[in-house]
C-alpha cells in the first residue's frame, strides 16, 4: 500500500517534469511581454512531430534529431514573434491573447494536415529498463527524461538568472519604459523571449512525447500546464518549478485513486480555487491588480 | 440600424453624409427582412437547415461580442455556457415537458447563473485571468456534461422529443429561431443606447477612468459576461431543440474558437458585424466541404479526413488575418468599400 503510493508519487514527480518547462516556456513570454500565450501547448505539439519525423522519417540519430528540433521550434517561434505578434505590440492585451489562441488553431489544423490525427510513438531513445530505488520501481523512461528536462530546467533557469539577456527580460519586466530609456533592446527582449519559449516548448513537447505518445491534441493536454502557472503565480520562475512538481504528483496521485477523468479536470480546479482564495499565486509578485 | 449608434463611443462627429448611408441601410434591411420571411417558400430543406443554424449562432455570437467585444474581456468557454443552456433545456424538456418559449428561458437564466459562478472568482483580478477561467470553466462544465451520467446522460447525451412551434415543423423552428436573433440583435444594439451599456463600453477603453466616473467596474463587468452567457444560454436551448440531441461533444473548445472567429471576423463591438460573422463563420465549413468535393477525386471518406485540420487552419487564420489587417472585421471591409474611414479604432489607446 505505501510502497504503491510511493511509486505513484515518484511517478507523478517524474512528470511533473515536463509541467515546469512548458510552464517556464509561459511564464517567460507572459513576463517579456504581458501576452498569455495560449499557442504554448500547440508550440509543444510540433515539436514532438518534428522530432517524429527527423528521427522516424530521416533516420537521424537521436542527438542530431534533437538538435534539429530545437533549432526548428526556436525558428518558428521567432516567425511567430517577428510576422504576427511584433506588428500588434501596443494593442491592447486581449487582442494579443486572441491572435495566439489563432495562431494555436493553425498550428493544430496544420499539424493534422501533415501527420494525421492517430497517436504516434515517439522511437525509444531513452533506456527503457527500469530502476530500482530498494523495493519501489521506477519506469526507465520516465526517468530518463525526467533527468532531460531537470537538465534543461537547471540550465534555464541559471542562464535567465546570470545572463545579461536573462536581466535584460527581468528589467523589461519590471519597467518597459525604463529598460528602454537604459539602452535594453526591448524589441530583441520579446524575440528572445519568445525563442526561448520555443526551445523550452521542444523540450516539453519531446518529454511529454516520449512517454504519452504524440498526435495534434497533445496541444489541449499541455493547457494543463495552466494550472501550474496559475499556482506558481503566473510571473514566478522559481515557484514554476515547485508549482510543476507539485501539479504533477497530484496529478498522478488523483488519477491512481480517483480515475482518468478527474485527472482531466483536476488541473482546472486547482485554477478556480487558486483564483478565488490567492490570486497571485503562492510565490507570484504582489503586482496582481485588484479591481 | 445605423451603425454610428453602435459604434458612437468610438467615433468622431461625422460630416452630415450619413443620410445617404442610412438609405442603404434601410434598403439593405428591407430586401434582408424580405428575404428572411419569405426564405420557407421556396427554400429547399438544406438552406432552411443552414437558415436556422446562422439564426442560433448570430444570437451566440451577439452574446459573446457583449463581452469580448463592447466589454473587451476575453472569454474562451463561449461553448461551454451554450452547453449549459442546452442541457438545462433538453433536461427541461424530457423531464418537464415544457415549450420552446419556457426552454429558452430557462437556458438563459441558467447559463447567465453558472457564468457567475466562473466569473465572480476572476473579474476581481485584472488581466488575462477570466480568459484562464473561461478555459477553466470550457473543460470543467465538458467533465460535468459528460460525467454526470444520471443527469446528463454521458457521452451519449439526451434524445429529445420534435418541437412543434406555430403548429409550423421545422418552417416554425425556423420563425422562432429568427425572432429570438432580432430580438437579440435589437436588444443589445439598445442595451448599448442606455447607462449600463455605455458603462460596460467605458470599462473597456480605460477602466481606471471609468470608475473615477463612479462606474463600478466589477459589477460592469459581471454583467457584460452574465449577459454573453445567457446569449449563450438561448443559443443552446435553441441548439437543443433544433438538433434534437445534446451530447458533450457539442461543446468542445474548438467551438468556443469558432464563435471567437465570428466575434473576430464579423467587427468586434458591433452587432451587424456579429450578424455577418456568424453567417459567414456557419457558411464557411460547409462551402469548404463543396470545394473539396468537387475538387479531390479521393470521395467523402477523403474529404472528411481533411476538413476538421482545414477547419482549424481557417479559423485561426481568420482570427490573426482579420485582427494584423482589419481589426473592425467585415464591418470595416464594408465600411472601406464605402469610402468611410472616420472610425477611429480604440486599438491605438493600447491597454
Amino acid at each position: 500500500m505505501l510502497r504503491q503510493f510511493i511509486e505513484f508519487s515518484i511517478i507523478g514527480i517524474a512528470s511533473g517534469g515536463m509541467y515546469v518547462l512548458s510552464a517556464l516556456g509561459f511564464v517567460i513570454i507572459f513576463k517579456a511581454t504581458r501576452v498569455f500565450n495560449f499557442a504554448m501547448g500547440e508550440m509543444m505539439m510540433v515539436s514532438a512531430f518534428l522530432f517524429l519525423t527527423a528521427s522516424k522519417t530521416f533516420g537521424l540519430h537521436w542527438g542530431l534529431a534533437l538538435l534539429a528540433t530545437l533549432g526548428l521550434s526556436a525558428v518558428l517561434a521567432f516567425l511567430m514573434e517577428r510576422f504576427v505578434l511584433r506588428r500588434m505590440i501596443g494593442r491592447p492585451v486581449v487582442v494579443l491573447v486572441m491572435v495566439t489562441l489563432g495562431l494555436g488553431s493553425i498550428l493544430r489544423g496544420l499539424a493534422g494536415l501533415i501527420w494525421g490525427h492517430e497517436i504516434f510513438q515517439l522511437p525509444d531513445f531513452l533506456p527503457r529498463a527500469p530502476i530500482f530505488m530498494g523495493d519501489v520501481l521506477i519506469p526507465g523512461k520516465l526517468a530518463w527524461s525526467f533527468l532531460g528536462v531537470a537538465v534543461i530546467a537547471v540550465g534555464f533557469i541559471a542562464y535567465y538568472r546570470y545572463s545579461r539577456a536573462g536581466i535584460a527580460i527581468r528589467a523589461t519586466s519590471a519597467d518597459l519604459v525604463t529598460a528602454e530609456v537604459l539602452g535594453i533592446n526591448v524589441r530583441g527582449v520579446f524575440t528572445m523571449a519568445w525563442v526561448l519559449a520555443g526551445l523550452l516548448a521542444a523540450g516539453a513537447g519531446i518529454a511529454a512525447a516520449s512517454v504519452n505518445g504524440v498526435s495534434p491534441q497533445l496541444g489541449f493536454v499541455a493547457l494543463n500546464v495552466l494550472a501550474v502557472i496559475m499556482l506558481a503565480g503566473l510571473s514566478s520562475v522559481g515557484g514554476v518549478v515547485i508549482a510543476g512538481i507539485f501539479i504533477g504528483w497530484l496529478e498522478t496521485i488523483v488519477g491512481a485513486y480517483l480515475g482518468a477523468s478527474w485527472q482531466s479536470f483536476l488541473p482546472y480546479v486547482v485554477v478556480l480555487a487558486v483564483m478565488l482564495i490567492k490570486p497571485n499565486g503562492l510565490f507570484g509578485e504582489a503586482r496582481v491588480e485588484r479591481i | 440600424m445605423s451603425v454610428s449608434s453602435n459604434a458612437s463611443a468610438r467615433m468622431v462627429p461625422s460630416a452630415p453624409d450619413t443620410n445617404s448611408w442610412i438609405t442603404l441601410e434601410t434598403v439593405s434591411l428591407v430586401v434582408f427582412a424580405a428575404v428572411a420571411i419569405t426564405l420557407p417558400a421556396y427554400a429547399s430543406v438544406y438552406v432552411l437547415y443552414m437558415a436556422c443554424l446562422v439564426a442560433i449562432n448570430v444570437i451566440a455570437t451577439v452574446g459573446l461580442n457583449i463581452t469580448v467585444g463592447y466589454t473587451g474581456l476575453l472569454s474562451i468557454g463561449h461553448s461551454a455556457f451554450i452547453g449549459v443552456g442546452a442541457y438545462a433545456a433538453g433536461l427541461a424538456m424530457v423531464h418537464l415537458n415544457t415549450p420552446l418559449p419556457v426552454n429558452v428561458l430557462i437556458g438563459g437564466v441558467s447559463a447567465f447563473l453558472v457564468g457567475l459562478v466562473f466569473g465572480i472568482p476572476s473579474l476581481r483580478i485584472k488581466g488575462v485571468y477570466l480568459a484562464i477561467a473561461t478555459l477553466a470553466a470550457q473543460y470543467s462544465l465538458y467533465f460535468v456534461f459528460q460525467n454526470w451520467t444520471s443527469v446528463t446522460g454521458g457521452d451519449r447525451g439526451l434524445n429529445l422529443p420534435a418541437t412543434n412551434l406555430f403548429y409550423l415543423g421545422d418552417t416554425g423552428f425556423y420563425y422562432g429561431a429568427l425572432i429570438l436573433a432580432v430580438l437579440a440583435c435589437v436588444a443589445a444594439r439598445n442595451l448599448f443606447r442606455t447607462r449600463v451599456g455605455r458603462s460596460l463600453i467605458a470599462v473597456r477603453e480605460r477602466d481606471y477612468a471609468a470608475e473615477v466616473l463612479g462606474i463600478n467596474i466589477v459589477r460592469a463587468k459581471l454583467l457584460a459576461f452574465g449577459i454573453g452567457a445567457a446569449f449563450a444560454g438561448v443559443a443552446g436551448a435553441l441548439t437543443a431543440s433544433f438538433l434534437r440531441l445534446v451530447n458533450p461533444d457539442q461543446f468542445t473548445l474548438m467551438v468556443s474558437v469558432f464563435f471567437l472567429a465570428a466575434v473576430v471576423v464579423g467587427g468586434r463591438s458591433s452587432i451587424i458585424g456579429s450578424v455577418l460573422g456568424a453567417a459567414f463563420m456557419t457558411l464557411i465549413p460547409d462551402a469548404l466541404r463543396e470545394i473539396l468535393s468537387l475538387t479531390s477525386p479521393g470521395g467523402t471518406a477523403n474529404v472528411a479526413g481533411l476538413l476538421s485540420p482545414l477547419r482549424e487552419i481557417i479559423f485561426g487564420a481568420l482570427i490573426v488575418g482579420f485582427l494584423m489587417f482589419e481589426p473592425r472585421g467585415l464591418m470595416g471591409l464594408v465600411e472601406r468599400l464605402r469610402g468611410r474611414k472616420e472610425l477611429v479604432g480604440s486599438e491605438a489607446s493600447g491597454d
